[in-house]
């Protein structure tokens, strides 16, 4: 496989399937352009891995490979789309001239896409890509994984260790004569673990990664970190008392917790419910959406995170877009689509699962400034509320606002000071007000360790995300303690 | 369907050094048609087929999936499963079923659908009279997310080294509306859908569509409610979401691992009397029926729970021996590899009517949403987002947002004290409403 790794995507494709940009080129000429408004073609090829250790012992391996193409063509807000995977000259021509009938249906609206230009950056050449590193490597360290995880705490009675290692390759030709190819490493290690005691069990999960090499989790302690995170999570658990019911001042650990933005403003900010209407953020561009201590960003270009690419799934080099300023909604994020139908600029955040799937305005990496104030002092301004360290997934209903994101790590916070953890509780907010109620930000900007992936409308794809320390004066916390 | 080349697959990987192997098939095509206040806004066209393998070298096993038929491919793929099963560790538990086990004769569930195919046109205007319905059902209703028709067709095929090989064929359709109710700046959306086997046995798109907008309006003067305990009904799609999370604590990977509620329960009390789940994969043309499961064992129907004793786990042959027990035949396939899964998951209707079950409540809480991923598989401890309508004095008083219900599954199980009667099998997993005694709804 090593040779994958090191191709460019243009010779790739070609070598492979003998798809030449200059064949591309001539399925869209013949069949899409000048009939269409836009149009583009998407040929992908992944392969996938896992190793799972399970009881002290690697026992699951498994490796995929997954190719095929994607035909876009699109008219007004019409969008035809196509896929095969079996990737020849013919099943493209067939592709496009089934995307083309929908334009054949209506006329187009006139207005053109602009062409896409701008240099994709350089952001994951790895010197070894995850995905060709020697497996006896990776087994070795899921065993150490189990060792250690075991011995931080006694009570640790089974371990789940995974490494899973992805390589996309991707090239996309567009109307516009434009053709850009991309290169994606993905790695990322996950370690659970399940105590018990007395009778009761408990489970505790923690894990990153990124478009790193497989020598990232072996950097600065990261896998012995990970392992101990996991026994602690476990065995914390076991001695939480429920969690409190009803509205309380809650802070927000930093890291992870940052899934409140992506929930509670992200998808919100999305630029297809915006031109739909159907957002709770619609039509309040340069509002004040938020407490001025928020300033929220998207940015797509940090190098080796998980949420980073060169260029997005339509060829658009990726940016960084300021959501929110000083808590006045600044910007949307857009794949072309919507930015030509809003009379906008792409923002490079047009995402897609797979080849099986048009793209569509999707996050990157999304987190909030760093503010002044000291953490801990942030926790000490509180008299009873709730301290959130680490949270499992989170959803929004985009069109009334309403958000959750479910604490996993929390403990409660009485008289300014951290004290019972509690079992794991839902919080949920309204998107539009919840920023409006932070009271306080930390200088203590985490971005996440690199294991976030975000659903929308059936197509998952992997994000970042991050946040200082916050004080939000009163969100609704899920518990049963009345 | 290539059955052959499956077949094929298998010999390669029997002379590369695998002792035994099985291996999955899909082939489908699928088209897709979506419209928004009034206008198509995406049609989509696929072919698709992926082979899934899993080969044992002795007791140690691999897996790896392709969509790339071609010869090279398919070769590539043998060697590297094989190459990954000699690294992995010997495990005793590990190997296919039986070879006697297997299905012999494949019964003819009516799975598929022969109907002519609809042109492009007229999948489009199902979608578009979905739409319509709801946009003109009320002037409230003002924007949409849009509706719309979804077909599939689908061949499977599972075969072993052993020379064993079966296949079937499904068809599927699908109707769906998400229209926005809005008044005073306030916009609710809410969503309904249908789906079936045969086309002809979808519901009338026009009346999917009023559904959904009745759904809608009802959200409209959402309240916010202060933090109480009442006793709460789940509206049957509700309801079908806690049979989900009975059904994967009580499936064979959870329970290996220690990582489940119902570990050790086996036989135990663990519900209401009310209480009977039964998994039935025989039901004729019903959407989660399959005559054979992912390693080839004939399907039937499973008593997961009867009169709130856990009677059985969901098992595939793996977890099965794990846990010195049969597999009750619940193997599911996807491109990782082997998991277990449900086909027709039912709760059994109770005798009381919805409006009994409502009517009996004087303060309390119905849930017709849920959101989020609040409940531990390992604790049952449950705290989802929710919205629904208040019931006061045995009546749906006014529409409730951005509350929470909390409890655990056991405690929530145990204190189920109404079942309605009112199960429809209109998706893979259904329940009928829901009575729960008492939850904390957290509020203000």
């Amino acid at each position: 496989m090593t040779e994958l790794a090191r191709t460019r995507p243009e010779s790739f494709f070609s070598d492979r399937f003998n798809i030449t940009s200059g064949l591309m080129d001539r399925v869209l000429g013949g069949n899409l352009i000048g009939k269409v408004d836009d149009a583009d073609i998407y040929l992908e090829y992944r392969i996938n891995e896992e190793l799972v250790l399970e009881e002290g012992t690697v026992k699951k391996a498994s490796r995929h490979v997954s190719q095929g193409a994607g035909v876009r063509a699109q008219a007004g807000t019409r969008t035809g789309y196509a896929h095969t995977d079996e990737i020849s000259i013919q099943n493209l021509d067939e592709a496009a001239r089934q995307a083309r009938a929908i334009a054949d249906r209506s006329g187009g609206s006139g207005a053109l896409a602009l062409p896409t230009r701008g240099r994709p950056h350089d952001l994951y050449t790895l010197a070894e890509p995850p995905i060709v590193t020697d497996l006896a490597r990776k087994l070795d360290l899921l065993r150490r994984i189990d060792a250690e995880t075991r011995a931080t705490d006694a009570r640790v009675k089974q371990v789940i260790a995974s490494i899973s290692s992805e390589e996309v390759i991707m090239l996309i030709a567009t109307a516009s004569g434009w053709t850009v190819g991309d290169i994606r490493p993905l790695t990322r290690l996950n370690v659970t673990a399940i105590a018990e005691e007395g009778g009761k069990r408990e489970i505790g999960s923690y894990g990153g990664g990124g478009r790193v090499t497989f020598d990232f989790f072996l950097e600065a302690g990261r896998w012995r970190r990970f392992a101990a995170e996991a026994a602690r999570l476990a065995a914390l658990k076991l001695g939480a008392v429920d969690a409190p019911a009803g509205a309380m001042t809650v802070v927000l650990g930093p890291g992870w917790p940052g899934i409140l933005l992506h929930e509670a403003i992200g998808h919100g900010l999305e630029g297809d419910f915006n031109r739909k209407g159907t957002s709770a953020f619609a039509g309040r561009m340069g509002q004040k959406v938020a407490s001025e201590l928020v300033t929220v960003v998207d940015d797509g270009t940090i190098p080796n995170r998980r949420g980073s690419l060169n260029v997005d799934d339509e060829g658009t080099p990726t940016g960084r877009t300021v959501l929110i300023e000083n808590g006045v909604l600044t910007g949307y994020m857009q794949d072309r689509l919507n930015a030509r139908l809003m009379g906008m600029k792409p923002t490079g955040n047009g995402r897609r699962e797979s080849y099986a799937y048009p793209p569509m305005p999707r996050m990157t990496n999304t987190f909030m400034l760093a503010g002044e104030d000291d953490p801990e002092e942030i926790v000490k301004s509180v008299k009873r509320g709730l301290y959130a360290v680490t949270f499992g997934g989170g959803q929004v209903d985009i069109t009334n606002g309403k958000f959750v994101f479910s604490a996993s790590e929390a403990y409660l916070v009485e008289d300014g000071r951290v004290t019972a953890p509690v079992k794991g509780a839902t919080l949920i907010g309204n998107g539009p007000e919840a920023l409006t109620r932070i009271s306080r930000v930390g200088r203590d900007l985490q971005l996440d360790e690199g294991v976030g992936t975000c659903g929308k409308d059936g197509q998952s794809v992997p994000v970042g995300v991050g946040l200082p320390t916050i004080r939000i004066d009163g969100i609704t916390v899920g518990g049963t303690a009345v | 369907m290539n059955i052959d080349l499956l077949v094929s697959v298998l010999k390669r990987a029997a002379q590369r050094g695998a002792t035994v192997a099985d291996g999955y098939l899909v082939e489908e095509s699928r088209f897709g048609a979506s419209v928004r206040m009034g206008e198509i806004e995406t049609l989509s066209h696929s072919r698709e087929q992926r082979l899934a393998l899993r080969v044992f070298a002795g007791r140690a096993s691999a897996a790896a999936s392709t969509s790339d038929l071609s010869r090279d491919s398919l070769e590539r793929v043998v060697d590297e499963a094989t190459a990954l099963a000699r690294i992995t560790a010997e495990d005793p538990h590990a190997g296919l079923p039986e070879p006697s086990a297997l299905i012999e004769r494949v019964p003819d569930l009516d799975l598929e659908d022969s109907s002519d195919d609809l042109s492009p046109e007229e999948k489009i205007e199902i979608a578009r009279r979905a739409e319509a319905a709801a946009l003109e059902s009320d002037p409230r209703i003002t924007n949409s997310e849009g509706a719309e028709y979804s077909d599939r067709r689908a061949h499977y095929a599972y075969a072993t080294s052993h020379g064993f090989a079966r296949g079937y064929a499904t068809t599927s359709f699908g109707i769906s509306v998400a229209p926005i109710a809005s008044r005073n700046g306030e916009m609710q959306r809410d969503y309904w859908y249908s789906a079936a086997r045969k086309r002809a046995r979808l519901e009338d798109p026009a009346a999917v569509g009023r559904i959904a907008a009745t759904r809608a309006l009802r959200r409209l003067g959402a309240r916010k409610m202060k933090t109480v305990e009442v006793p709460v009904v789940f509206d049957p799609d509700t309801a079908a979401s806690l049979v989900r999370s009975i059904a994967s604590a009580a499936s064979g990977p959870s329970l290996y691992r220690r990582a489940s509620f119902l570990l050790d329960r086996l036989g135990t009390k663990i519900a209401a009397p009310a209480v009977t789940i039964v998994d039935d994969a025989l039901i004729p043309a019903a959407l989660g029926s399959r005559p054979f499961d992912g390693e080839g064992l004939a399907t039937g129907r499973a008593v997961l729970v009867r009169e709130g004793v856990l009677e059985s786990y969901l098992l595939d042959t793996y977890s099965a021996r794990k846990l010195g027990l049969q597999s009750t035949h619940h193997a599911g396939r996807d491109g990782s590899g082997v998991s277990v899964s449900t086909s027709n998951l039912m709760l059994l209707p109770g005798k009381t009517s919805p409006k009994e079950l409502i009517g009996s409540v004087q303060n309390g809480f119905y849930v017709t949403e849920l959101i989020g991923f609040g409940v531990n598989g390992v604790t049952g401890d449950y705290s989802r987002g929710a919205v629904g309508l208040w019931i006061e004095n045995g009546e749906l008083a006014y529409p409730v947002e951005e509350v929470t219900v909390a409890g655990n599954l056991l405690e929530m199980l145990a204190a189920i004290d109404g079942v309605g009667d009112d199960l429809v099998l209109r998706d893979r997993t259904v329940a009928p409403t829901v009575r729960i005694g008492r939850m904390v709804v957290a509020g203000t």
